[in-house]
């Protein structure tokens, strides 16, 4: 029995994962147990836990892979500064120390860390590198239940890479193209995000979610300056609008003249119709690079299943246009499509690529719905809820359903926990914030007394896969809430002649459709299609949930606050729980009410982390 | 000893020759200014960049 230990770290969102003899085990985030969103420092916890979960030491994994190259980055990071010089000095003088001093180093600064887990550690060459393009590629096609696929990943950028082309068959991967560095999708979208005074690298989901409230107005412009986008997809970026290859910022002030206003400051100006359209325009101009890609590709391979992985992929408004061409057959994207994804790719690709070996179960999806996390069992959480003093009740698994279906029904918000972690940045049933889709109120009461976010961020729906049809446009499975499609007509309202005048974030207070609170001002969705096989638990509450409110879709929205990672821990749940305005805290078998706790534990945290 | 070997493979595999001389310059005056952190010495280098 092989193992091998995948490792994603030091630029951001570092995780670990574990597979044997080729098989999916176990992965987890590092930021869920360092409590510090899109953690990039070495993930001593995840390893800890991939380790563990599988009782195992370092010393019976037989091969650590590491998702990037490092050399490969240096050498990038060289030519850019050359290519550039004398501009880009200041950023040049900080960079440099930094690789100088532990980047360039990486193999002794990863043999150090692993050391820290088995001090009899001591085989160097177990350390492996794979590309950072070729890990996201081998993380989308590997655990897709397809023999043959065209695997396409974008992001900001790897070593060089940025958009990559490969080929999957049987065990083989075979990049095929790529898009190099300064050329950039991924960068592209952050420079908006940027300016539109969101966090780099962790706001492009707000820049997706504001997209519907504006108007695509400023497309002309980008595609006449900032981009030369050819008929297949390919690209390049005007580098005299952007900063980022030499400056310490994403855009330059020539952007700003372009569109006529400096960057957004978040802390101080509000979101305005003008950042509303600046959202609306690069999420069409995004599309539109994505559709061309996938439609060349199409033609040029003739395969008929597509792969997605990479940053970019967790664009589901994107991935819902594709879905919606019908340009391939099958489409499956990796639920961690992020830099965490890495550390799964870059094991997977080292089992299939290096050591040749076959493929197992190719007809189904490997990912075990991304349920990949740690997990606590219940007698763990009652000693946990003991210690902290919380006031529970237990239930078996069919009264425990029962009454918490009936408590979503009369509007109460719960925060639901059971079985393993997700891996990747969504919240699928086991970390997760329900409520019911059919009030009118809930969008804003979740993102102001629960959340604590900005009131236009849309809620994503969970639905039974047997009721898909009839509530959405759709007809796939879509497990991991990767894919964004309409609401059906006939559960659409009629607006009256004053709504459809509205326009901006006045469109918030208009009821859209009979499930409002999942409903888009768009009347879009991202959906998240739940079966027994996946998650028999949430299966049950949202079948229970359907029977009481003739209703098979659920608020299913991330268990956390502004800017935290998702809980991980009973404890975290809990702390998040009496933070907030939640009603009802379960977590495997326990049953928690507000009204039923100690107040001197009820602990407001919300200023402790930082809005994205 | 092990990373200058890996280093100079990955660069004949590269085919970045060019590379070695910036590396080089680069390596000497980074590990200098390491090395003279905080010395009377840093001020005199800080003055080269």
């Amino acid at each position: 029995m092989k193992y091998i230990l995948g490792i994603s770290a030091f630029y951001h969102d570092s995780a670990a994962a574990l597979i044997r003899d080729g098989e999916i085990i176990s992965a987890a985030q590092e930021e869920r147990f360092t409590r510090k969103k899109h953690d990039s420092s070495y993930p001593f916890n995840a390893i800890e836990f991939v380790l563990n979960h599988s009782k195992l030491t370092l010393a019976d994994v037989s091969s650590i892979v590491f998702y990037e190259k490092p050399f490969l980055k240096f050498e990038r990071l060289l030519e850019t500064y050359v290519a550039f010089a004398p501009k880009g000095f200041k950023s040049f003088s900080r960079a440099m120390p930094i690789w100088l001093k532990e980047k360039l180093f990486q193999k002794k600064l990863l043999f150090d860390y692993l050391k820290k887990h088995d001090q009899n550690f001591n085989d160097e060459k177990k350390i492996l590198f794979s590309e950072h393009h070729l890990s996201h590629a081998a993380s989308a096609f590997y655990p897709s239940p397809f023999k043959e696929a065209i695997v396409l990943t974008a992001d900001g950028v790897g070593e060089w890479a940025t958009t990559t082309v490969a080929i999957g068959k049987d065990n083989k991967l075979d990049i095929k193209k790529e898009l190099h560095f300064p050329h950039s999708l991924g960068l592209l979208y952050s420079a908006f995000t940027y300016y539109t005074g969101f966090k780099v690298n962790s706001g492009e989901y707000k820049l997706m979610g504001l997209a519907p409230y504006g108007k695509p107005k400023y497309v002309d412009i980008i595609l006449k300056y900032l981009i030369d986008l050819k008929d297949d997809g390919t690209f390049m970026l005007n580098q005299e609008y952007f900063d980022y290859s030499t400056g310490l910022t994403m855009t330059n002030k020539k952007f700003d003249d372009l569109f006529g206003a400096k960057p957004r400051k978040p802390n101080l100006d509000k979101i305005s119709q003008f950042h509303m359209d600046i959202a609306s325009s690069i999420q069409n101009v995004t599309e539109q690079i994505m559709l061309k890609l996938v439609r060349s590709l199409r033609k040029e391979y003739g395969i008929s299943n597509l792969c997605l992985a990479g940053g970019v992929a967790l664009n589901c408004v994107a991935n819902g246009k594709i879905l919606d061409e019908k340009i391939y057959e099958n489409i499956w994207v990796q639920p961690a499509a992020g830099d965490a994804g890495g550390a799964l790719g870059a094991a997977l690709a080292y089992w299939h690529i290096d050591l040749n070996n076959k493929r197992q179960n190719i007809k189904e999806d490997n990912m075990m719905g991304s349920y990949l996390g740690n997990e606590f069992s219940q007698n763990e959480i009652q000693k946990i809820f003991d210690d902290i003093g919380a006031d529970y009740k237990i239930y078996n698994d069919e009264d425990l359903i029962s009454k918490t279906a009936t408590d979503l029904s009369n509007g109460k918000a719960v925060g639901w926990f059971q079985g393993r972690m997700e891996f990747g940045p969504r919240a699928l049933g086991n970390r997760s914030i329900l409520a019911d889709p059919r009030s009118s109120e809930m969008q804003k009461n979740l993102n102001i007394k629960i959340k604590y976010r900005e009131s236009f961020r849309p809620f994503a729906p969970s639905v039974l896969k047997e009721d898909l049809v009839s509530w959405f446009e759709m007809n796939i499975d879509s497990p991991y809430m990767l894919f964004v499609a309409n609401i059906k007509k006939e559960k659409i309202l009629q607006l009256s002649e004053d709504e459809k005048k509205k326009f901006g974030l006045d469109l918030l207070n208009i009821k859209k459709s009979i499930i409002p609170a999942v409903t888009h001002v768009d009347y879009s969705a991202r959906i998240q299609t739940v079966t027994e096989k996946l998650n028999k638990k949430y299966f049950l509450l949202l079948k229970k949930f359907k029977e009481i409110t003739n209703c098979p879709v659920l608020v299913n929205t991330s268990f956390n606050i502004r800017g935290e990672p998702i809980v991980s821990s009973p404890e975290d749940a809990y702390r998040c729980f009496m933070g907030t305005e939640l009603d009802i805290l379960v977590v495997g078998n326990c049953y928690i009410e507000k009204i039923n706790q100690d107040t001197n534990l009820i602990n407001n945290y919300k200023n402790e982390f930082e809005l994205d | 000893m092990s990373f200058i070997k890996e280093f100079f493979k990955f660069l004949i595999i590269r085919k970045k020759y060019w590379l070695i001389p910036i590396l080089i310059f680069l390596l000497i005056f980074g590990g200098f200014l390491v090395v003279t952190q905080g010395t009377a010495v840093a001020p005199f280098i800080y003055t080269i960049f």
